[in-house]
């Protein structure tokens, strides 16, 4: 590639724009269905469900501790498949690219995000990108849309959680959020805090082991881990009881929440699951996250109450109980 | 959490819980109103010993006149307004930053005020303020900022002064007969700069006990027995439960720095009104880096929010489910007043950690 920056002219659908596509994506994805160049892939499914999902990823840097913007764009959108109980197996992804950027960064977003799904398992069959002038956005957009299928029996939808299932978080919260917020705000700590980013592809294996004992699954991303269990609240119509000191935070994540003034339960999470599970089930899984190098340090916080419905309280590290409320506006640090 | 601390937390708390006599004791720091309301100690005191809270959230304490003459400004002046996140969703009498951002005005975020000054760096052609907020443990990188400004000889930037210092507004609200406080949690930040002085000063005059208190569950219930244990003994000191931060002579080198840059001026509180001595301005070399001179900001006059009881919960005369639109009018989501936009604010802080009932 001539230029080193991208250019107005890549988005013009003509020869920048193909050898673009050929030079930096086609050479990071390629694959026998992405091959022919169609103006859609053309798909072999399996028999049974399918589960779709989609997200757009726009943050800044685009790299930091532990991830970047391409690696994040496969594991957000393969996380919510897996929420879905599906095994993912094809992602479309688009590209909004502001006119200046790199190529260079380009073709290492486009190499982490081919490295990614490689190891997951999952093929990126169809693509787009368009160019935009500089300031109408940051850097690059990205969307990925994904497809999986869910084996036959499963269904992890929220009225299925009941009063008595246990809550597990799949490790430490808030490691991403923080990562992001000190890599922008050039924060640095003793210990360096890096992002959670990851795609929770083991969960397969837990979801065919442990079928319709686990209920419902959602990763706690924006808002992090108390929105995520007010929603699942609201939409199960359940009350949700926790403990403050069984909720797994990092020592760092902790320390530095506490100078800023913030939460980490209110903090983003890239690589985590909260499940809800039978009593009975709850144990045995926990055991068998525990050997999974990213579910390691997963701990069940609560259980399901009847009620008051829609309601998530915590139990203070003191004994008393509060209200575990839902992310108003954002979450920024104290002033003072 | 290991049992032994977790014992020793329960030991704390039934000695607290076994005093006799009636407390009212204040807090006047953010984030002891959200540490307080986050450990919820306050549902499990008995109904003798009442937790106040006082003026220690800068976004609330500004006033309603202020705020209204920063929004005017971004409308009415082609600039770059770097602020504290907290500020954006403050509301005015008639819009808010964040509602003028929507409109295009260019308002950014920023955590540090170093920020504003790269901000300004990287926009030589136009003016950039920096929005100043924030008590004593703040002051110090502001003036910091503005010292390097100097050194770079930027031309473009400013600060529009909104800082405060506490212990005026303090003597203010021990000396109010209609406010009944007992005996304070000081700040654990602000003191690490302040140090004990500005509260022996209180404590001779007003014969009230005071504690340096820090802000883990822990420290906010030693600092309470600490308190208890002088109402007791019927006395009235300066006291450090915060010890691992605070100093007796608290940081010199900041106030220094804080002097070198700004001078006491009268200020208008949100709820206290104006009190002589508790705001800060520029001095004189530094007067063209204060933006109210420099692009001749009017004063506003203060135009009260209407049913909105801000300015009497953050003197602690009444509790925010009081105020008529705790809960009701008035939420997270849709703030009518600053203690409930601030996440550190009591209106905010109540709501969000008091169960449904208690939400008036």
């Amino acid at each position: 590639m001539t230029q080193d920056r991208i250019l107005m002219a890549h988005g013009s659908g003509g020869l920048m724009s193909q050898r673009l596509i050929d030079e930096v994506f086609k050479q990071a994805w390629q694959n026998e269905i992405m091959e022919p160049m169609l103006d859609g892939a053309i798909l072999q499914m399996p028999a049974g469900r399918l589960a779709m999902s989609t997200d757009s990823f726009v943050i800044t840097p685009l790299f930091f501790p532990g991830g970047d913007i391409g690696k994040l764009s496969i594991c957000g959108t393969v996380n919510d498949l897996l929420a879905c109980g599906a095994t993912p197996l094809y992602l479309s992804t688009a590209f909004i690219i502001e006119e200046g950027l790199p190529i260079a960064e380009l073709r290492l977003i486009a190499e982490s995000m081919a490295k990614t799904a490689r190891e997951v398992g999952v093929k990126l069959v169809t693509g787009d990108t368009k160019v935009v002038e500089k300031g109408s956005c940051d850097g690059v957009f990205i969307n990925t849309t994904g497809i999986g299928i869910i084996p036959e029996g499963i269904d992890y939808r929220p009225p299925r959680i009941q009063p008595g299932d246990k809550v597990i978080v799949t490790g430490y919260v808030g490691d991403h959020g923080l990562a992001i917020l000190a890599q922008r705000e050039g924060l640095t700590f003793s210990t360096p805090v890096v992002s959670d980013c990851a795609a929770l592809y083991q969960l397969e294996e837990m979801v065919a082991k442990y079928g319709d004992a686990i209920k419902c699954m959602r990763d706690p991303t924006r808002g992090g881990l108390a929105t995520v269990l007010n929603e699942i609240a609201v939409q199960a119509g359940i009350g949700i009881r926790v403990k403050e000191a069984a909720i797994p935070v990092a020592p760092a994540v902790k320390g530095a929440c506490d100078m800023l003034g913030m939460d980490p339960l209110y903090m983003a999470n890239e690589g985590k699951m909260v499940m809800f599970v039978a009593a009975a089930a709850a144990r045995d899984l926990l055991f068998d996250l525990h050997q999974l190098s990213p579910t390691a340090n997963a701990a069940i916080i609560g259980q399901v109450d009847a009620g008051p419905s829609g309601l998530v309280l915590i139990e203070t590290e003191l004994g008393a109980e509060r209200i575990l409320g839902i992310l108003e506006g954002e979450h920024v640090p104290r002033i003072c | 959490m290991s049992n032994d601390v977790k014992d020793y937390q329960q030991q704390l708390l039934q000695a607290i819980q076994s005093f006799n006599g009636s407390a009212s004791l204040m807090e006047v720091c953010g984030t002891h109103t959200m540490a307080i309301a986050k450990s919820g100690i306050r549902g499990l005191l008995p109904p003798n010993i009442k937790l106040l809270s006082g003026p220690g959230c800068p976004v609330c304490v500004t006033s309603q006149g202020d705020i209204d003459a920063v929004i005017l400004m971004v409308q009415q002046k082609d600039l770059i307004l770097v602020t504290f996140g907290d500020m954006m969703r403050v509301p005015g009498t008639y819009s808010s930053l964040q509602e003028e951002r929507s409109q295009g005005a260019d308002i950014r975020v920023a955590y540090s005020p170093l920020d504003a000054l790269r901000v300004a760096r990287e926009n030589p052609q136009k003016e950039v303020v920096f929005l100043g907020i924030g008590f004593e443990t703040t002051t110090p990188t502001i003036a910091i900022t503005l010292e390097q400004a100097v050194k770079e000889g930027l031309k473009n930037f400013s600060v529009f002064s909104l800082h405060k210092v506490v212990p005026p507004a303090l003597e203010l609200i021990f000396s109010d007969t209609d406010i009944k406080v007992d005996g304070l949690i000081c700040p654990g930040h602000v003191s690490a700069v302040i140090g004990v002085k500005p509260y022996e000063i209180l404590t001779d005059k007003y014969k009230k006990p005071c504690v340096i208190t820090g802000f883990e569950t822990q420290d906010i219930l030693e600092g309470i027995y600490m308190l208890l244990q002088q109402l007791k003994k019927d006395e009235a000191r300066v006291e450090i439960q915060y010890g691992r931060v605070v100093k007796p002579e608290g940081n010199p080198i900041a106030r220094q720095t804080m002097e070198r840059v700004f001078k006491p001026a009268a200020a208008r509180w949100r709820g206290l009104g104006m009190i002589p001595a508790s705001g800060l301005e520029l001095r004189e070399e530094y007067a063209g880096m204060d933006t109210r001179l420099k692009f001749g900001i009017p004063e506003i006059e203060e135009l009260p929010i209407k049913g909105c009881a801000c300015g009497e919960v953050l003197t602690g005369k009444i509790s925010p489910p009081d105020c008529a639109l705790f809960g009701r009018a008035c939420t997270p989501l849709k703030p009518v007043g600053p203690c409930m936009v601030s996440h550190e604010g009591s209106c905010a802080a109540f709501y969000r950690y008091t169960p449904v009932k208690g939400r008036g």
